[in-house]
């Protein structure tokens, strides 16, 4: 199969033709430690500011 | 000695309770009565839900708490309210029939200077033939709405992937089972960690998962939809949520009103009026939500409840509620204060407040079935709500009666939500989100409603950090350990 693994499950002609996909990169970002390290704080800092804007 | 009586020891009632014990000081009387003997963080029943917690470790009992907060906690469920007192007495008060153990079925009157309604949503199964009756859920699904049916539901998970490894195919079908639901969020973490568990389990090639809900569009979550600032664009949870599906491998149906539940069978009639039906092995369907019934009498007892509460039963208060077609919906039709108009000492807040209108755009089928999301009050704004009406109503037992109100409206609130798949510290990962405003406001952001410097979502391991970090501060804060004032709602 020449395909890309993380392509399989986009059906032709079905509902879910239309959406967009994640490639290896994308998802192995999603487990690196080092790069989520750094998002939990960018995301921990954006949610204090909602919350701070909420109150 | 003004006396505050909370109905309701949720999110939003144990926070106005606690706060308004704190605010008050023992020169003043809180009163909390809730029915249940046990605080539940229900976000975390998910996890419970698939076998990854226990009921312990996402409950713990309310009458230590509210002893060291100096509340006074009485174990039962409101049955009505007497806003003006009744024939012999000026003094409004509430009737309240006790649940606890030896008590069971004893009513008695408890008079209030303010009151505060927080006693949540009914989970009214029964308005889904085969669902449930009432507030009970029935035989053929399972549920995640309170810590006793997520345990349920993590026994009859493990029998499908124990039949799943003995070579029997599962089809599993989440979502909602009524056209007129909230709570998508909920339904939408499930599936995924049902579909973590699954892989965890090595079944997953044995198992069918599909979603079904009422939303016109995967990622509508009763908010009409988000839009996520991403690579430069500012992109649909339509798209993101279409992905995550596609991703994992799962099927949806939308724009689904579930009209009957059999045994291994749902149907639904869908938007466009055709009909359906679905099999399934393992079914999780949120039921829709009403108020929890409170009656409401005057002082010389006749039936007052439509005129403190919405035909769905949930309080009205200061919203708009003749804001009409969805054209004309603004911002400002949402609730700032959650004062009851009629009776100035009486507040709603979390589910329990009647909203102005959905959020998402009303739909309904050529059979005139309505099916779109009703909205929902998350955890944050419940919180949130619950501690702008407690210092409202400290405000004026502490300054005097007119004394300023304190806002919090949901087109002025943000709300963070997390979705977790998995529990593993490093497998597991989770899709975080946040909205803001959760109300949009098109005209103060045209477009998409929303700020979207502040309306963000990404998966990975930091937003299921978050969700680890997030149950036990909540359970922290809702024990009143050290420093529970600083944690926000
Ligand atoms: C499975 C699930 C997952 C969720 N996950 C999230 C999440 O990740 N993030 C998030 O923000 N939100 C989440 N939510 C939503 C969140 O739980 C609610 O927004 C929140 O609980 C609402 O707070 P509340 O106080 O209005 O209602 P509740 O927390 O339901 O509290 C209502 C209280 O009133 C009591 N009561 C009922 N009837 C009476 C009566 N007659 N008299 C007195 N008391 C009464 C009830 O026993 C209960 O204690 C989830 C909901 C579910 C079901």
């Amino acid at each position: 199969m020449a395909g890309k693994k993380e392509e399989a499950n986009i059906k032709a002609y079905s509902q879910n033709f239309t959406t967009m996909t994640p490639g290896p990169f994308a998802k192995k970002m999603r487990t690196c430690v080092i790069f989520q390290i750094i998002r939990f704080i960018i995301i921990n800092l954006k949610m204090l500011v909602v919350v701070s804007k909420s109150h | 000695m003004a006396r505050l009586v909370v109905l309701g020891g949720g999110v939003s009632g144990h926070t106005a309770a606690t706060f308004a014990a704190k605010w008050l000081g023992s020169a003043h009387e809180v009163v909390v009565v809730t029915p249940n003997a046990k605080w539940n963080w229900i976000p975390s029943n998910i996890w419970v839900g698939v076998g990854q917690m226990s009921k312990e470790e996402v409950t713990f009992d309310l009458a230590p708490v509210y002893a060291k907060a100096g509340i006074t906690y009485k174990q039962a469920k409101a049955l009505s309210l007497n806003p003006e007192g009744n024939a012999t007495s000026n003094k409004p008060f509430v009737t309240v029939e006790f649940t606890a153990a030896g008590k069971e079925g004893t009513t008695e009157n408890i008079e209030y200077d303010y009151i505060i309604n927080a006693t949540g949503p009914k989970l009214n199964f029964g308005a889904t033939p085969g669902l449930g009756e009432g507030s009970n859920l029935g035989e053929h699904t399972v549920s995640v709405c309170t810590a006793d049916h997520a345990v349920h539901a993590s026994h009859e998970l493990e029998k499908c992937i124990q039949k799943m490894k003995k070579g029997e195919r599962q089809k599993f079908l989440i979502g909602t089972g009524h056209g007129m639901c909230t709570c998508q969020g909920a339904a939408f973490e499930y599936i995924f960690n049902i579909e973590h568990e699954l892989n965890r389990a090595g079944v997953r090639d044995m198992a069918d998962i599909k979603w079904i809900s009422n939303e016109s569009f995967l990622g509508d979550f009763g908010v009409g939809g988000l839009h996520m600032k991403t690579m430069g664009y500012a992109v649909s949870s339509k798209i993101f949520a279409e992905s995550l599906f596609t991703e994992r491998g799962v099927d949806w149906i939308i724009g689904a009103h579930v009209n009957k539940v059999e045994s291994g069978k749902a149907h639904y009639e869908l938007l466009d009026g055709t009909m359906g039906e679905e099999e399934f092995n393992f079914s999780m369907l949120i039921p829709p939500f009403a108020g929890v019934g409170l009656k409401a009498f005057d002082k010389a007892g006749e039936d007052i409840t439509a005129t403190v509460f919405a035909p769905n039963g949930f309080m009205k208060v200061d919203a708009n509620y003749a804001a009409g077609a969805y054209e004309n919906w603004k911002a400002s039709d949402w609730p700032k204060t959650y004062q009851n108009p009629t009776y100035s000492n009486m507040f709603a807040c979390g589910i329990a407040f009647a909203p102005p209108h959905p959020i998402s755009k009303p739909m309904s089928s050529p059979n005139g079935t309505p099916i779109n999301p009703t909205p929902p009050r998350t955890g944050m704004p419940s919180g949130i709500i619950g501690k702008a009406v407690a210092h409202s109503i400290c405000d004026r037992i502490l300054k005097g009666e007119n004394a300023p109100l304190h806002e919090a409206s949901m087109a002025n609130m943000g709300a963070a939500c997390v979705a977790s798949a998995g529990k593993g510290l490093f497998n597991g990962t989770a899709a975080a989100m946040t909205i803001y405003p959760v109300v949009p406001d098109f005209e103060k952001y045209p477009g998409t409603g929303r700020d979207t410097d502040y309306t963000f979502g990404e998966i990975g391991l930091a937003g299921h950090w978050i969700k680890h970090i997030l149950h036990h501060l909540f359970i922290w804060k809702a024990k009143l350990k050290a420093g529970w004032t600083l944690i926000p709602e």
